[in-house]
């Protein structure tokens, strides 16, 4: 199915704004993308008809807030395959998500000589949380290699798999690269020596295709905000057998069964891992972000935003002085690049000038950046509202800005 | 040799031809960085560091005959030119006249609409630390 652009730009109101004098430009979506109307009326309508506190409630306020929360519970289910909606907690994010797998089940399962697989390109919040557990239990943190283009060095990878790894933490897609990580083979490989594997899923939801009962992965983490809804919400899928078998990761209500002065004991997933109220309205809103995936498509998505990275990719070879950073034979729609005349925060600025809206620095990635021998580049990044001509526009900046004598 | 208020203002009208177009702006601000003097190397140390900006600034200080003398840097050109403005109202003045030094120039120009919040506290980060060494003159002179 070929998808009607125009259409959806005018789902987000955001889009038709100038910034600085020109039209917005807006390529910075693999930081947070843009919400549609149907997320932003949903929040309204949330807070001026349906507010409650959910759960454990008599009145039909809270009973209406308790189904919209669970429908949302039900539709991350459907997005991601899982085999019961039990498995999908939510969280306040990515971060979040990481942090609770790193700290109770790493608390729980971890102990002095293990080791934990993570890549070098991973986002800093798929780093800290495992050296942080790492350092308190005496396990060891492994790192998988990359080539140039910024892929995965797979043999090297084998090295590093042996029984005491007990952990693979691996980003789907990488956020400063676009890179699309063969994460398939990454979990079979981590199965066979016994680890347990956790996908930071942030980049990749908006883009590919989720079957995690396909993938076999034994933890994936979803964010909200690249996804088209609201900031504050994201998901933790992880098997039922894993999840029954972890502590808490904090304390408070919701998250128990009995409390006394003596002993408490915990709820079921996945309330054991909610404790205290949670970000309920964005929660509600967050399953209108997933229908206006669902009803567009991946495959119709990937499409267009293919479309428009090899457009940019094309253009971009031309220019002389512009290098190309993440050249990976799979991407998604990402792409990170620096100019030989101008450092990457000059760009930025004058990109900005121009209505033009892109991320740089080092993306939260340093240790990718050290691999780079680069302190940050300029990174571009589509999503599904996006046209050619935006690309155009950028391509042209970008060109003159090559072209400075600076 | 002109006062910061001098400076200012010829900077506030130099500004004003530009009627809030941002790429002249930041394309003029490149320019006036490549005006500084060049910075020694060797000068570009820790201590001279300055502190919560983005992109790495350094300001190195000299004290002779009763003025501070300024060297700057960034490693962006942008900076620079933001640097170059301060340079040009500070260097060879005495501490009295920087600590004295009413910046009203930055609001003039729109300074907060054209390099943003974050950039703005770095921009305050070298304004504090060019105050901080001509404090430390005013107390100590050259010892």
């Amino acid at each position: 199915m070929k998808l009607d652009i125009n259409h959806i730009r005018n789902q987000f109101p955001i889009l038709h704004q100038e910034v600085n004098g020109k039209p917005l430009v807006y390529f910075d979506n693999a930081a947070t993308t843009q919400k549609p109307q149907r997320v932003i009326d949903a929040l309204n309508k949330y807070y001026t008809l349906d507010n409650a506190n959910i759960h454990r409630a008599a009145h039909t306020l809270a009973s209406r807030s308790t189904e919209y929360f669970e429908q949302t519970r039900k539709a991350i289910q459907q997005f991601i395959n899982a085999k019961e909606d039990a498995e999908c907690i939510f969280t306040k994010g990515v971060t979040e998500s990481i942090n609770l797998v790193a700290q109770s089940w790493g608390r729980k399962f971890l102990q002095a000589g293990d080791e934990v697989v993570i890549t070098t390109m991973e986002h800093h919040s798929n780093i800290v949380p495992w050296q942080m557990i790492c350092e308190e239990k005496g396990a060891i943190l492994k790192v998988i290699p990359i080539n140039d283009a910024g892929e995965l060095l797979i043999d090297e990878y084998d090295k590093l798999l042996s029984p005491k790894t007990k952990m693979v933490a691996c980003v789907w897609v990488s956020n400063a690269l676009g890179t699309i990580n063969p994460v398939k083979e990454i979990i079979e490989k981590a199965h066979a020596v016994g680890a347990k594997v956790l996908l930071d899923g942030a980049q990749a939801c908006s883009h590919l295709e989720v079957d995690v009962q396909a993938l076999d992965c034994d933890f994936l983490t979803i964010s909200s905000h690249k996804l088209y809804g609201p900031t504050g919400v994201g998901v933790l899928y992880g098997k039922r057998e894993l999840l029954d078998a972890m502590p808490p990761y904090q304390g408070g209500g919701e998250m128990i069964k009995e409390v006394t002065f003596a002993k408490t004991t915990y709820n079921d997933i996945p309330f054991k891992f909610e404790a205290g109220t949670p970000n309920i309205a964005d929660v509600i809103a967050f399953k209108y972000a997933l229908d206006f995936v669902n009803e567009l498509g991946k495959p119709a998505i990937a499409k267009h935003e293919d479309q428009l990275l090899r457009h940019f990719v094309n253009g971009i070879v031309e220019i002389h002085g512009i290098k190309l950073v993440g050249t990976a034979a799979q991407k998604v729609s990402v792409q990170s690049f620096v100019l030989n005349n101008m450092h990457h925060f000059d760009v930025g600025m004058m990109l900005d000038a121009k209505g033009i809206a892109v991320r740089t620095g080092h993306h939260c990635t340093q240790p990718l950046m050290q691999r780079f021998g680069m302190d940050g580049t300029v990174r571009a990044s589509f999503a599904v509202y996006n046209t050619i001509e935006e690309v155009d526009v950028l391509l042209d900046a970008l060109r003159k800005l090559a072209n400075l004598n600076t | 040799m002109p006062t910061p208020k001098d400076i200012q203002n010829e900077i506030i009208d130099n500004f004003s031809l530009f009627e809030g177009d941002m790429e002249q702006t930041l394309m003029y601000l490149m320019d006036l960085g490549k005006k500084l003097p060049a910075m020694p190397e060797e000068h570009k140390i820790e201590e001279f560091i300055v502190k919560g900006c983005q992109s790495k600034v350094w300001v190195f200080p000299k004290f002779t005959d009763g003025k501070v003398q300024f060297e700057v840097d960034s490693n962006t050109e942008i900076t620079k030119g933001l640097l170059y403005l301060l340079w040009s109202i500070w260097n060879n003045q005495t501490p009295e006249t920087i600590l004295n030094t009413e910046l009203y120039f930055i609001e003039k120009i729109g300074m907060s609409r054209m390099i943003g919040t974050q950039r703005s506290n770095g921009f305050t980060a070298m304004i504090q630390k060019m105050k901080a060494f001509a404090t430390l003159y005013q107390q100590h002179g050259n010892s």
